[in-house]
């Protein structure tokens, strides 16, 4: 029988059988195994892992692969209205060509000799996502929006000294749980009213809500159920004759056309950059940023990396470097009030292609076919005898809620049969806001046409008959 | 064939040096990068101009550059131009980072429309590929960590260790001890996020130093243990490469005094198919996906920390996790006790997609392999890098380094006035990356840490030695040229004071304009 072939694998060039050999006579080494020998071997694995066996071949691989994940069903092959914190945009291809470029997608901690353009990079997105939320500090992206909602409101405690939070009733569930889990450490999270008819926040519960306790008042704009929050300033105001923080949380995508928060009294602004340029990926594209003043009572406070601009020793070039690291969980150790580490870098850069690309009149059209995008579709979609829409009455940004308790039917229902008509419906509301009913949040972007919107509306009208 | 390799050329490198504006200088009023798609007539007709609340309309567009798309292009390609990934530059300085090649076929399958545009919301009839692959990856890194239960959900490895820090929160809420048991315990060599995570979870912390042999001593950890201990989270190998032998012997004393035990495998990747979490009497551990399981590392991004748990701390996971009934895969919300959610929807499902294809590239052999080759390559520099005279290296004498090692340049630095950071610039100027020098506190002096991962050859190790006989040469004979360096990179050094400074940072352009900054025409 004839020697099997030594193992060499195409990621490991060391596994040669001849370089081993000459390797470990260099260090000294009868057998590899021997550098284990400092690992007890009661704490060793002796067996074989039970994994299946290697594909080695690419093709193979490939094919593998292939074969997984066209199990999957993709929002181009079907007609898409799911939102509800993950967008679907369009995603330019000079975005595509940026995100899988080997440099950007090999790089990782490397300092600004080594990696200057990552950081150029970085700076600049902090600097356009500055020019939209209308913040001079800008943080590096974080996990996704929803640690930054939480990085935010801890911000806010810690400054204030307080340890309570008054959050939207209407705020994302998602977002909601893990604002809990990063405040369980004795903040209390406060939910404030909606109008049950507008869906815009009831001042008069934040008012009776606000107290000597109140560290921030967080909101959400556009709301986790598409609405614009025109009341903005006067949340603020009240924040601030509280002595609490104003913390708003942006979809970046809308402010092209609605007011920078900074303008309406945030003093703590985050969000979620997926919907600028980056693909949903499943979830995988979502990337959080935080925005403050330039002062260094808030600035101390921020927990990721910071990259400033510098100056260098050539004249007429730019430096970058990493700024204040003794704010950071590696620096702080265990004296952390936050932590950072590995994040979302690279859809940073992506989302600074975007805007580049997109520049102030991209945006505001951006903003202005949303908007009226969304008007035809609550129109189209309000005409269908039993649904209500919309059902709250304070203007949409990019989504919109739909109620179909004038139906016999479930959301549920009603999005299977918009499944088998080939169409991904509204996002179901009914578990997460009971009070809404049998509801559902639709999501309608730039990317659907009339023809689509016109689609949707007429499966409906036969799901729901 | 290996003599063909053998010869070592220091290369004559120069990095691009675009001097490339920042892109808000760039353009000019009215070009477009893009447009978006048009209204339809009909459309606009139906509903006319739309407006925002007047409280809300944005009087002031937004400062964005305006550029056409081919200036938007070539300006990103310039700084591609202008970052030196693991792809083109050797970057086995990265210690802590496990920098190994990403298989481009996995970058290919991620960019298929079935993985990038899909929406994470979508019916789980449409997902069933991702869910498969979730479940799958899911039954592997328990084989490989002897674990019961996974979540994919943290968004990178401190994540990961923060999700392991609410757990053990949890855990002892859930039996009424949590106001008693609020310490954790880790150790200084391991990643700072072993402290800050737990800090930031709520627990006070509480850091063993080393002893000679480069590990805290069992009995400074008997000394720290009491009816306040609420866990221990610590990585092995640290960040010195050593492997504390008596691990078994501190997560057996952790759970006598009723404490839990997580594992930070951020060092995982000379363990593989080696050691197991479980086997070492751990509760929680987190792989880094994006390093020891060969996904990209984006600039910092689309990581993962992939959390597993003893079925007794599985409940507590993040929800939801990806469960099999009948063939068919669906995510399972119904679990009372899990700590809620640590990040929107299911983390980075792509970044795990990647991670499956690279397991399913190795099998058990394959990963057995990695792990040999990372200890080989390692014990094979750090006998290069000893015999670079300036070179020491403390703690664990007689001990093998497993993945990587902590040097020092002490020496060298006492001979010659060259620090670790003068060389960490200097050697940039040979096209590769610059090194890693040491976390926070530095108790090895003038520290540098090297971790050659599997995915490099006998060559790239011979050259990435060679390199750094050479600076070290330089310091003693040109002492100012490792000073000022560097001197063939993109930029010159920069003025490390001025990004520390809050009257002379700036995180956005905004700012910088805002505080009347000029770099560009400073020297």
């Amino acid at each position: 029988m004839p020697e099997a072939p030594p193992f060499v694998h195409p990621y490991i060039p060391n596994s040669v059988p001849e370089t081993r050999a000459a390797m470990l006579r260099e260090i000294g080494v009868g057998d590899v195994e021997e550098l284990f020998r400092d690992i007890p071997a009661k704490l060793r694995f002796h067996g074989r892992l039970d994994l299946p066996p290697p594909i080695l071949d690419e093709a193979g691989l490939r094919r593998h692969a292939e074969e997984i994940v066209r199990k999957n069903v993709s929002c181009q092959e079907r007609l898409s209205f799911r939102g509800a914190g993950c967008y679907q945009h369009y995603v330019p291809a000079v975005c595509d060509e940026i995100a899988r470029r080997a440099e950007f997608l090999g790089a990782y901690s490397g300092y600004t000799y080594s990696d200057k353009g990552k950081y150029q990079a970085t700076f600049e997105y902090q600097s356009m996502l500055g020019e939209l939320i209308g913040m001079d500090a800008v943080t590096v992206p974080t996990f996704d929006g929803g640690t930054a909602s939480g990085s935010a409101v801890r911000i806010a405690c810690r400054l204030t000294g307080r340890a309570e939070v008054l959050v939207p009733a209407t705020m994302s569930p998602q977002r909601l749980a893990i604002m809990r889990d990063y405040c369980n450490v004795g903040i209390s999270l406060t939910p404030v009213g909606f109008h049950p008819d507008s869906g815009e926040m009831d001042l008069d519960d934040l008012r009776a809500k606000l107290s000597e306790r109140t560290a921030a008042v967080y909101f959400e704009n556009p709301s986790y159920l598409g609405l614009i929050e025109s009341q903005g300033a006067q949340i603020s105001e009240l924040a601030h004759a509280a002595g609490a923080q104003s913390v708003v949380y942006v979809d970046p995508s809308s402010l092209g056309v609605l007011a920078p928060p900074a303008d309406y009294g945030a003093d703590i602004v985050c969000g979620d950059g997926q919907p600028l340029g980056i693909h949903m990926l499943f979830g995988g594209g979502q990337f959080g940023f935080i925005g403050t003043r330039d002062e260094e009572r808030y600035v101390m406070e921020l927990p990721t990396l910071l990259f400033s601009i510098a100056p260098t020793t050539t004249k007429g070039e730019f430096g970058f470097g990493w700024s204040s690291m003794e704010r950071t969980s590696y620096d702080l150790r265990g004296e952390s009030h936050d932590f950072t580490g590995t994040t979302q870098g690279l859809w940073g850069i992506v989302a600074g292609v975007y805007l580049a690309l997109m520049g102030p009149q991209g945006m505001r059209e951006l903003g202005e076919t949303i908007l009226q995008r969304v008007h035809y579709a609550m129109k189209r979609i309000g005409e269908i005898p039993g649904v209500r829409c919309p059902a709250l009455a304070a203007t949409p940004f990019k989504e919109f809620v739909a109620n179909f308790d004038g139906t016999d039917k479930s959301v549920a229902q009603i999005n299977r049969g918009l499944l088998e008509r080939g169409i991904f419906g509204g996002h179901d509301l009914t578990a997460e806001f009971p009070a809404l009913g049998r509801s559902a949040l639709f999501c309608v972007t730039e990317v659907h046409t009339k023809a689509d919107i016109d689609r949707l509306a007429e499966a409906l009208r036969e799901v729901v008959a | 064939m290996i003599e063909a390799e053998s010869k070592i050329t220091l290369r004559r490198f120069h990095a691009a040096r675009w001097n490339e504006p920042i892109i808000l200088e760039l353009g000019s009023p009215g070009q477009r990068g893009i447009h978006v798609p048009p209204v339809e007539p009909e459309l606009a007709a139906e509903v006319g101009p739309v407006a925002v609340p007047e409280s809300m309309r944005r009087r002031q567009p937004p400062a964005l550059p305006e550029l056409a798309q081919h200036q938007v292009l070539r300006h990103y390609l310039r700084l591609t131009q202008e970052t030196h990934s693991l792809d083109l530059a050797l970057a086995i300085g990265e210690g802590t980072c496990t920098l190994k090649y990403n298989p481009r076929v996995n970058e290919e399958i991620a960019r298929l429309p079935q993985v990038a545009d899909l929406h994470p919301l979508q019916d789980e009839a449409t997902v069933q590929g991702m869910l498969e692959v979730l479940y799958r990856l899911a039954r592997y890194l328990c084989e490989i960590s002897g674990m019961d239960e996974f979540s994919f959900q943290p968004g990178g490895g401190a994540h990961g260790v923060y999700t392991n820090a609410s757990i053990i929160r949890a855990y002892h809420a859930s039996r009424g001890q949590l106001g008693q048991r609020d310490e954790i315990i880790t150790t200084v060599f391991s990643h700072p996020c072993d402290g800050g995570c737990p800090a930031t979870a709520g627990f006070k912390v509480i850091t063993l130093m080393p002893e000679e042999t480069g590990y805290p001593s069992v009995e400074a950890l008997k000394a720290v243990l009491s009816e306040r201990t609420a866990g221990l989270m610590i990585t092995n190998p640290e960040d010195t490469g050593l492997y504390n032998p008596h691990v078994g012997e501190f997560t057996r004393l952790v759970h006598e005094a009723g404490g839990l035990c997580a594992y930070d495998q951020a060092n995982g990747n000379p363990l593989l198919g080696i050691a197991r979490a479980r086997d070492a009497g751990f509760d929680l551990c987190q792989f880094n996906l994006h390093k020891t399981f060969g996904t990209p590392h984006s600039s910092i991004g689309q990581s993962c920390g992939a959390v597993g748990a003893t079925s007794a701390l599985a409940p507590f996971l993040p929800v939801p996790v990806v469960v099999e009934r009948n063939g068919r895969y669906a995510f399972d919300y119904d679990r009372p006790q899990s700590i809620g959610k640590v990040r929107q929807f299911y983390g980075n499902p792509q970044t795990a997609l990647k991670a499956y294809l690279w397991i399913r590239a190795l099998g058990a052999e394959g990963l057995r392999l990695v792990a040999q080759t990372a200890a080989l390559n390692n014990s094979y520099l750090v006998k290069k890098i000893s015999e670079i005279p300036g070179v020491a290296l403390y703690y664990g004498e007689g001990k093998v380094r497993l993945d990587q090692a902590r040097y020092s340049w002490e020496p060298l630095t006492r001979e010659t006035g060259v620090g670790t950071q003068d060389i960490e610039r200097r050697m940039v100027d040979y096209g590769v990356e610059n090194y890693f020098p040491s976390h926070v506190p530095w108790l090895v002096p003038e520290p540098f840490t090297l971790e050659p991962a599997e995915s490099n050859s006998k060559h790239d190790l011979d050259t990435f030695v060679e390199v750094l006989r050479r600076v070290a040469e330089e310091a003693r004979t040109d002492p100012e040229l490792v000073k000022t360096a560097p001197h063939q990179s993109t930029i010159g050094p920069i003025d490390e004071a001025a990004v520390n400074d809050p009257h002379r940072w700036a995180f956005t352009w905004r700012a910088y304009k805002a505080k009347g900054l000029d770099y560009a025409s400073s020297e």
